[in-house]
């Protein structure tokens, strides 16, 4: 009896697997193009090779997400076609790769915007200046009541949100921000996860956050956008500010480096045009915001002078 | 008075038991609920049959789906004869010396050992060292590896506790020691080695960080085919979409736990009706 429960149970397995494993039919590009790098970079390319897959399903398209540096290091020994950056590559990383005979051009596809934001229940914020940031965020900041930043705010404690110190979105800010990567205060709620930050900054009165701007657009209703000053006018981060380069220094562009001797394969090189041909319309669908035509049209050009 | 003070104090210790037991319960009640109430709406048949997409409404689970059935099915045929095989050895052969203990010393530290730590080792060996690159052998070598010494430990436990007096009536019989091994000890116990594995091989399918250093991917439009593919597995693609902005991908993170759990409950029923098939051998 316990004897034909068991086959019967395997049976029903496997019929719920077999037909999962249908086939693509026959195309005439294949290969393989090998991805890994940033995750913030990763929402674009995922739309990119998804899209690149309906056209050329035979070629096989994979994304890791190793972060940029642990990108670079498998880009620079060569196994990988392509990596994701959040950030320029490092000084330390071409050296390297000039050793390992690695050449690569770099392509931005994106900006992402980093934004300030507060508990909605925040009433007095109308802006900050970029040296007001600065006095909350830099090493051994004294700032701990809202009054510590302007006289006129009131006397309230404030609780800092960040991402960790592993992100992108970190290092990008410490620097602009704090004129060094790395160099920050470090008694504030750190998650890699800016879901968590969001979590955090909206359920808090008292607080004050920052993190990529998609986390922003995707939950207005939980928290308010601070409008940041840097020379005239505060400017709040949108797709038009941070597209037409007026949301400063707040806005980063965000790239694929791609190995020269890599893009010599069809498929990689064809994916890469893609890539460009299709990024404006694909990173806003995803929540990050293009870069302007022309900034593609050269990327295409750069792409064009290498494959020859 | 004193009769009735010793029984107040059993009647108290009985329900702090159920107490914590209850908490344990309601807590995982939670969670499921949370799970399931998130999750249920995003989950049908097209969801096992499509590949990742960037809209929530599109994505699919099923490259991690494979993946991940690939990977621990590797993982325990890797595992599971070795990690048993060794356990026999120790138990049955090696002079209990000072190199047995030295070795079993060994074996329970890398029981305990942080599973970032084979990743890094699994990176070095299998994907540099012998050119394995990110396939779904580097992965289920490095988990192979990680869960043996559990395998090890609950297999040994069980064949100590197998009565020496069968193995003094085998000797006695005139059998070899594997006949020992292989006719008496072995089915005595392999209920408790199955649990062993049971739970090592569930470890196993929720780990992510070792995978992501032996180079798992989050973006896989295919599904693999032989065991030098690339692959991604069901935690990595649950965590990836748990990290969107984008709330509705927060509901089908919670579609691919619920996947997650259901192919944890099947490999736990199959291996449990195994372990009943052979418990009629106990003694």
């Amino acid at each position: 009896m316990k004897k034909k429960t068991t086959v019967i149970t395997l049976v029903a397995l496997l019929l719920m697997i077999l037909p999962l494993g249908k086939k693509s039919f026959a195309q005439t590009l294949k290969g393989r193009v090998r991805i890994d790098g940033s995750s913030t970079v990763f929402p674009i390319t995922e739309a990119v090779a998804e899209e690149f897959g309906k056209k050329h399903p035979r070629v096989r398209v994979t994304v890791g997400v190793s972060g940029t540096g642990g990108g670079f290091k498998k880009f620079i020994a060569g196994e990988t076609d392509i990596n994701d950056a959040s950030r320029p590559i490092k000084s330390i990383e071409v050296k390297k790769a000039e050793e390992n005979n690695i050449d690569y051009i770099e392509l931005p596809i994106a900006f992402d915007g980093i934004s300030v934001v507060v508990n909605p229940k925040n009433t007095w914020v109308d802006y900050l200046t970029v040296a007001e940031l600065k006095k909350v965020w830099e090493p051994g900041s004294p700032v701990k009541t809202w009054k510590d930043i302007r006289a006129e705010w009131p006397d309230q404690k404030i609780r800092l949100y960040g991402p960790g110190t592993d992100s992108g979105t970190f290092d990008y800010f410490t620097e602009v921000i704090n004129g060094k990567s790395h160099a920050s205060r470090s008694d504030f709620t750190k998650s890699e996860d800016d879901n968590v930050l969001v979590q955090g900054v909206s359920g808090d009165r008292a607080s004050l956050g920052y993190f990529g701007f998609a986390y922003y657009s995707e939950n207005k209703d939980k928290l308010k956008l601070v409008p940041i000053k840097h020379k005239k006018m505060p400017v709040s981060p949108s797709f038009k500010t941070i597209n037409d380069g007026s949301y400063t220094p707040l806005s980063r562009p965000i790239f694929i480096y791609v190995s020269k001797k890599s893009v010599k394969r069809p498929e990689v090189s064809r994916f890469v045009t893609f890539y460009l041909e299709n990024a404006g319309v694909l990173s806003k669908d995803v929540g990050y915001v293009p870069l302007q035509k022309s900034q593609y049209d050269e990327g295409l050009q750069k792409l064009k002078r290498t494959s020859k | 008075m004193r009769q009735s003070w010793r029984k107040q104090r059993e009647t108290l210790f009985l329900w702090i038991c159920r107490g914590v037991t209850f908490l344990a319960i309601f807590i995982l009640g939670i969670l499921l609920f949370h799970i399931l109430k998130e999750g249920a709406n995003w989950l049908s048949f097209e969801f096992l049959t499509r590949f990742p997409s960037r809209f929530p409404a599109k994505a699919g689970i099923k490259s991690a789906l494979f993946g991940s059935v690939w990977i621990i099915s590797m993982t325990a045929m890797i595992s599971i004869p070795l990690g048993v095989a060794t356990a026999f050895y120790l138990e049955e052969y090696a002079p209990k010396r000072r190199l047995f203990r030295f070795l079993q010393v060994n074996i329970s530290n890398l029981a305990g050992m942080p599973s970032i730590v084979y990743g890094l080792l699994g990176l070095a060996i299998f994907v540099r060292f012998f050119n394995l690159d990110r396939s779904l052998w580097a992965g289920s070598l490095t988990l192979g590896l990680l869960i043996l010494p559990v395998i090890i430990i609950s297999s040994q436990e069980s064949i100590r506790a197998v009565p020496d007096s069968i193995r003094d009536a085998a000797f006695a019989l005139g059998a070899r020691p594997w006949q020992v091994i292989l006719g008496q000890l072995l089915p005595a116990a392999l209920p408790g080695i199955m649990t062993g594995i049971i739970l090592a091989l569930s470890r196993a399918i929720g780990e992510t960080a070792p995978l992501i250093m032996v180079g798992a991917l989050s973006y896989v439009a295919f599904v693999p085919e032989a065991p030098g593919d690339p692959f991604t597995v069901l935690p990595l693609q649950i965590f990836n979409w748990a990290g969107r902005p984008q709330v509705d991908f927060h509901g089908i993170a919670a579609a691919g736990i619920i996947v997650l759990l259901i192919v944890l409950f099947m490999m736990n029923f199959i291996a449990v009706m195994i372990r009943q098939r052979f418990q009629r051998y106990k003694m």
